[in-house]
């Protein structure tokens, strides 16, 4: 009696069905490999075209930089992934984005010793703004959070935290978790207390204190002993007034508490 | 210019504000006069304008005389321009800069860039038109403008027209050129789809594929912008540009690395080749993925991730390990440091002063202190006490 499927026959029909399947692959593999080539080539002229009708379009419109950013997302493409990339070099999108990156970068650099590492995205604008010079070219905050994306990478802690309606920039590899953003959020006139934090968040006073006392270990918040009613933890990152003031580092070590 | 009413600037209760911006200078329709360099401020209800030197030089003007606003692009030693037409100036005005002035629009310089921002948002509040729900006190309260079916000024007619036409202009551009976009980008799809597809099959079947066509197909990923799926088994994501990246690299940073007691944050790097470079500049990813490559080229040069996960650019002959017992006796020294303290005496980053002195804690030399007065390290009299 002999049994279906077994035996070195069927295996080694099986192998020569995988060794057909396997080699067909193989070519088919090969094959999209060079139709890509041609495509990128293809794509590489149109690209061109475009860039000659279009390049000051990008450069010019922030709204169109907008929607030209979202339409790669959706497709799967990252125009700022790197500098070699088609799009960057025809485009000039690149040299944009990389260039606003040191800048951000050099901006947070400067204000570090005033506001420990955290900035209001008004904030950062108004000063790279000042930082680019007259002849060069207006920026909007949506460039500004795309080249902050980007510099993720460079693994320094930049991030980006939503605070009502505008967002805070975070330089420093500091620890915030969601305790310490909505705390952050909470601090509209520059200032939050233990008591306010209890009022809208509903928490315990140790989750409230816990949350507080990280900030100012992080040099995010100064503490007030001498406000009235109960201290005061300021957020310098969130001092509007100090727009129009240069302070020096010697300046704001002299008014820390 | 007579629309203008002198103020403190202070808002009043249920006024905030939206956006402001410095070096702001005003023009009465073309001409130049003397409020040429101040901050202008965009509010729920007014546009306010203060000098820079003195600030009790403050005037506003209400929203609502405004009648619509256009943009002026920047040109050679021109700075961008906000142009804002403005209704009469209604007989019962507070005083102002200007009891009089044949022109009925003014213009807003953006000397420091701002333009941008600032247009989008006053277009927003006109749009909006907050000042009519939101009640402010009487000293803010003008005509509401001329109601729907109203009496036009002269001239407006004429100009409303050619800012029609222009805008007809501009939309015709605009989607030109999204139409040619929304080609491009169908195209670019199908390129996408068709290097998933090729991964799915390098991944299937490793040997089958030549290690040159993979490199080919990655330097396509590169630049197409398509992240690439097949990784680290040849290279990682390098490709042969991040090779040759890598190389350029050991010979740009040397020298400053040495300058820098042999590190380098990777942020500083960063900054440091693109300043150099001027165009043509890195991304951040090309950065990171020549750097890590660094090593495997066998440069002089290698890239480090410390626990919190700072990446630093370090020479090979760099012991950071070495390093940290320097920083044991300097703190010894003086009884206990703080990472700024520490970066000031030694002359570095506070980034890396502060990994220093994490790894000598996590090597058991040094003990922290952490309280609200921040991060305080003293040499660990545990280990050398017994």
């Amino acid at each position: 009696m002999h049994r279906r499927g077994v035996g070195a026959g069927a295996i080694a029909k099986k192998k020569l069905a995988e060794a057909k399947y396997k080699e067909r692959g193989t070519v088919l593999a090969e094959d999209q490999l060079a139709q890509m080539s041609k495509q990128l080539d293809m794509f590489k002229t149109n690209l061109e075209e475009f860039a000659s009708k279009h390049k000051q379009e990008i450069r010019k419109n922030p709204e169109f930089r907008v929607q030209f950013q979202d339409m790669c997302a959706t497709i799967g493409v990252d125009p700022l992934a790197s500098g070699k990339g088609f799009w960057s070099e025809m485009l000039g999108v690149g040299d944009f984005y990389y260039e606003l990156g040191v800048q951000i970068i050099e901006v947070c650099l400067a204000l570090k010793h005033r506001n420990g590492g955290l900035i209001t995205l008004e904030e950062l604008h108004q000063q790279v703004l000042k930082g680019r010079g007259k002849f060069a070219q207006d920026v909007s905050q949506d460039d500004l959070i795309r080249a902050i994306k980007k510099l993720k990478a460079l693994g320094t802690g930049f991030g980006i935290i939503p605070v009502g309606g505008t967002y805070l920039i975070q330089s420093v590899p500091a620890e915030l978790n969601m305790d310490h953003t909505v705390v952050l959020q909470l601090a509209e006139n520059g200032y939050v207390t233990v008591s306010e934090i209890k009022a809208c968040l509903k928490w315990e006073t140790e989750r409230a204190r816990q949350v507080l006392e990280h900030l100012l270990k992080e040099g995010l918040a100064w503490l007030d002993l001498q406000a009235p009613g109960e201290a005061h933890y300021w957020l310098p990152a969130l001092f509007t007034d100090l727009y129009s003031q240069e302070i020096t580092a010697e300046e704001a070590r002299e008014t820390l508490p | 210019m007579d629309r203008f009413v002198w103020t403190s600037g202070l808002l009043e209760i249920n006024e905030t504000l939206v956006i402001q911006q410095r070096g702001v200078r005003i023009y009465d329709g073309e001409e130049k006069i003397k409020f040429d360099a101040g901050t202008l401020l965009l509010s729920t209800h007014r546009l306010i304008w203060r000098d820079h030197k003195n600030h009790e030089c403050c005037m506003a003007i209400p929203l609502s005389q405004i009648v619509f606003i256009e943009e002026q692009a920047a040109g050679i030693g021109k700075s961008a321009k906000i142009v804002v037409h403005l209704h009469t100036a209604p007989p019962n005005k507070e005083p102002g800069p200007f009891q009089s002035s044949k022109n009925s629009y003014i213009k807003l310089s953006f000397k420091e860039h701002g333009q941008i921002e600032f247009y989008r948002r006053l277009s927003e509040e006109m749009t909006q038109r907050r000042w009519e729900n939101v009640p402010v006190s009487q000293s803010l309260q003008t005509n509401r403008g001329p109601q729907p079916g109203r009496i036009r000024a002269v001239g407006i007619v004429g100009i409303e027209r050619k800012l029609e036409e222009k805008r007809k202009e501009t939309d015709k551009n605009i989607s030109e050129a999204f139409e040619d976009l929304s080609k491009l980008m169908i195209k670019a799809k199908e390129m996408v789809e068709l290097s998933k597809s090729i991964a799915n099959k390098i991944k299937d079947k490793q040997g089958d594929i030549t290690e040159d066509e993979t490199i080919r197909f990655k330097s396509y990923l590169l630049s197409m912008g398509i992240a690439n799926p097949v990784t680290r088994e040849t290279y990682g994501s390098g490709t042969q540009y991040h090779m040759q990246l890598a190389r350029q690299l050991a010979g740009i940073l040397q020298v400053p690395l040495e300058e820098r007691g042999g590190i380098m944050s990777l942020t500083e790097v960063y900054c440091l080749v693109n300043r150099a470079r001027g165009m043509e500049l890195l991304s951040p990813e090309d950065l990171v993925n020549a750097c890590k490559m660094l090593e495997a080229l066998k440069l002089p040069l290698r890239l480090r991730v410390f626990d919190s996960g700072v990446m630093v650019i370090e020479l090979q002959s760099h012991k950071e390990e070495e390093m940290v017992a320097s920083a044991l006796e300097t703190v010894s020294e003086k009884g206990s440091l703080t990472s700024e303290e520490f970066a000031k005496l030694v002359g570095m980053s506070v980034l890396l002063a502060k990994e220093r002195l994490l790894l000598a804690e996590k090597m058991g030399h040094l003990c922290r202190d952490d309280s609200v007065e921040g991060l305080r390290f003293y040499p660990n009299l545990f280990m050398t006490q017994s």
